[in-house]
């Protein structure tokens, strides 16, 4: 008996109770569409936290500067100036594991352009810290070593600032006051977007660190060394950790701290964090769909269920079709085929139901979803493999009925 | 002599019922020609219809042999005997066993399907049995379309679509009306007349009296086998 022919009487066997088919197809529709918008779902939130981990850059440790105790009472994170512009050089020139290290000079304040103004968070950089952010300048340009060394009075700013001062006007060349100074803007920041706590990493200002400190700031600043913070960047496949022990201990020795003595600094490993999230969503993901898989599996008991009622009902048929030469294995293709038909035309619309149903999820629900080649393909080999493995017992049992108690079934 | 197309030897077969054994069937021997037109007649539980399964290849044998055209049958495996009843039986029933919103064509045609035939030629020869049994113009009905006489005729035509060397026939007239019994009787009659040995099971003397040879069984056993002057169906029909 060929294929052709086994597929007509499976098609054909399936159109005579159209009704029944439809419902049991209904539950393979479902699963199929289920496990879809599930993986979507997951993959959409794992690509979100791959997202941060890239926005971020790569491989950073932030260094902070600590706290000190003065009398018995322990100040918080940044409550004294206790890290240095050269502790930074030094991370950077000394561990041989650290591609590079930026101190960063924090302050925040009114940014004014004619009769607009805006209030943003400004940093003071060295050149290190685009490089360390992987932030690329779309619009103009970088900071010359002029103006870093010389405290030149440029800037570079984020999509917002530019936004909300300029509009779609280009800001290049435009020349802007923050606390008062004017500072000329040279260049645009590519698009981060948000960051893993939900701030606007585009709401910013840079400029060179020598211009923070000597004309931003303030007085009490132009005479310290002191930095907020040190970005480090490890290099491509060094051991986080390790790196990071290291750099304690150097800049233990560099503040000149005793055995059993507190840190005056603090490490924050920032990819251990989003890679625990990371890992926490894969999960999710896997849990979403090992959940609609059970939806599935549903589908093909309902498959095996209607499958048995089939067998039942034509017993006289499967006799008849053994009298006239059919033989065991004909009548278990024949079933087998018919229940694979229902699971693969099922898994049909619920792969189009599914990559709709996604779709409409990111649009009603505002989630982000991804829908890949790899999760289809795998939602329509399981409906295949269901449609087999709960076809076969009922196409079993109609290959071993004998034919005359079959033809003479009632 | 010629080998003759069936032979059967202490032909035997007992039912497990729980722990009894039910003999049904108990060392029957005989043989039926070529070309001849056998009935097979007797009370329900006489064995008549064991009998026919067992010359069916639908059932074997638990006891005795049975030799097909020159073949013995009585020890083949279930697919072998599958194989048997494809390429040299053809079966009528008492309820015709049509398939369903199923077209007159692919109804015949179904036998040839499981010997693999392509479909176009499968079509050309059912339609070539149709012809044959009066119903070339019922090609594309289904069976609730026709009348019960019509459907036994499609039946026939199954049976007839991949030249057996034998026809059996269970009670072919025992679901239809007198008048169509006869036509039915005038239709295997002719087809008898054209070479095909026809083996029928009836419990209705008029219908076995179209026999050229009845066969009685009593209790698993041939009580009686003789000749007949077979009536003519179609001198009936006018």
């Amino acid at each position: 008996m060929n294929f052709a022919a086994t597929l007509r009487i499976a098609l054909l066997a399936l159109r005579v109770n159209k009704m029944r088919s439809a419902l049991t197809m209904l539950g393979i529709i479902i699963g199929v569409a289920a496990v879809i918008v599930m993986i979507a779902v997951g993959g959409g939130a794992q690509a979100r936290v791959e997202e941060q981990i890239r926005s971020l850059g790569s491989n950073i440790i932030m260094v902070l500067s600590g706290s000190m105790t003065s009398g018995g009472a322990r100040g918080g994170i940044g409550s004294q100036p206790t890290i240095f512009e050269d502790d930074a050089y030094a991370i950077g020139r000394e561990i041989e594991e650290i591609q590079a290290a930026a101190p960063t000079l924090r302050g925040n304040g009114q940014v004014v352009f004619g009769n607009s103004n805006w209030s943003t968070v400004f940093y003071g950089i060295t050149p290190d810290y685009l490089d360390v952010r992987e932030w690329a300048v779309v619009e103009g340009r970088g900071f010359e070593p002029a103006e870093m060394n010389g405290a030149g009075k440029v800037a570079l700013i984020g999509q917002t600032v530019a936004r909300n001062l300029f509009g779609d006007a280009s800001p290049i060349d435009q020349v802007i006051r923050v606390r008062k100074v004017p500072l000329t803007i040279i260049g645009v920041l590519d698009r981060k977007g948000q960051s893993m706590t939900g701030q606007d990493q585009d709401d910013i200002l840079l400029m060179p660190i020598s211009t923070a400190r000597k004309r931003v700031l303030g007085a009490a600043m132009a005479k310290s060394r002191s930095v907020s913070s040190i970005m480090v960047k490890v290099r491509q496949g060094q051991d986080m950790s390790m790196a990071d022990q290291r750099m304690r201990e150097l800049l233990r020795q560099r503040h000149r701290l005793q055995a059993g003595q507190d840190d005056d600094f603090f490490v924050r490993n920032l990819s251990e964090i989003l890679q625990a999230q990371e890992a926490s969503s894969k999960v999710m993901a896997l849990l979403l769909a090992a959940v609609a898989s059970v939806s599935l599996l549903v589908g093909g008991i309902g498959i095996m269920n209607i499958m048995l009622v089939s067998v039942t009902e034509r017993t006289r048929e499967i006799g008849l079709r053994m009298a006239v030469g059919a033989r065991g294995r004909d009548i278990l293709t024949q079933f087998l085929v018919e229940a694979v038909t229902l699971s693969l035309i099922g898994g049909a619309i619920g792969i189009l139901l599914g990559v709709g149903g996604a779709m409409a999820v990111a649009e009603l629900a505002g989630w982000r979803t991804e829908l890949s080649a790899a999760s289809i393909v795998l939602a329509a080999g399981f409906a295949g493999a269901v449609g087999v493995f709960f076809g076969y017992y009922p196409a079993r049992k109609a290959s071993r009925l004998l034919p005359i108690e079959a033809l003479r079934y009632e | 002599m010629a080998e003759a197309l069936i032979r059967v030897e202490q032909l035997a077969k007992e039912y497990r019922m729980g722990s009894n054994v039910v003999p049904a069937l108990q060392g029957v021997s005989l043989e039926i020609q070529a070309g001849e037109f056998v009935a097979v007649m007797g009370p329900s539980g006489s064995g008549k219809s064991t009998f026919m399964n067992l010359l069916g290849c639908l059932d074997h044998p638990s006891g005795g042999s049975y030799w097909l055209a020159g073949q013995e049958v009585s020890r083949l495996s279930g697919d072998e005997l599958a194989q048997v009843r494809n390429s040299k039986l053809g079966f009528v029933f008492q309820h015709f066993n049509l398939l369903a919103r199923t077209s007159a064509l692919d109804n015949v045609g179904l036998p040839l399907l499981y010997s693999h035939m392509p479909l176009h030629e499968r079509r050309l020869q059912a339609e070539r049995r149709l012809r044959q049994v009066g119903l070339a113009d019922r090609l594309d009905h289904h069976p609730a379309q026709l009348s019960g006489g019509q459907q036994q005729r499609v039946a026939i035509a199954r049976a007839l679509v991949n030249n057996p060397q034998l026809v059996l026939a269970d009670e072919p007239t025992g679901a239809l009306d007198s008048r169509t019994s006869v036509e039915i009787m005038a239709l295997l009659l002719q087809l008898n007349r054209e070479g095909i040995t026809i083996v029928l099971v009836t419990h209705e003397h008029d219908v076995a009296n179209f026999a050229g040879r009845i066969i009685n069984f009593r209790d698993g056993r041939v009580i009686q086998d003789h000749a007949n002057a077979a009536a003519d169906a179609a001198a009936m029909l006018k």
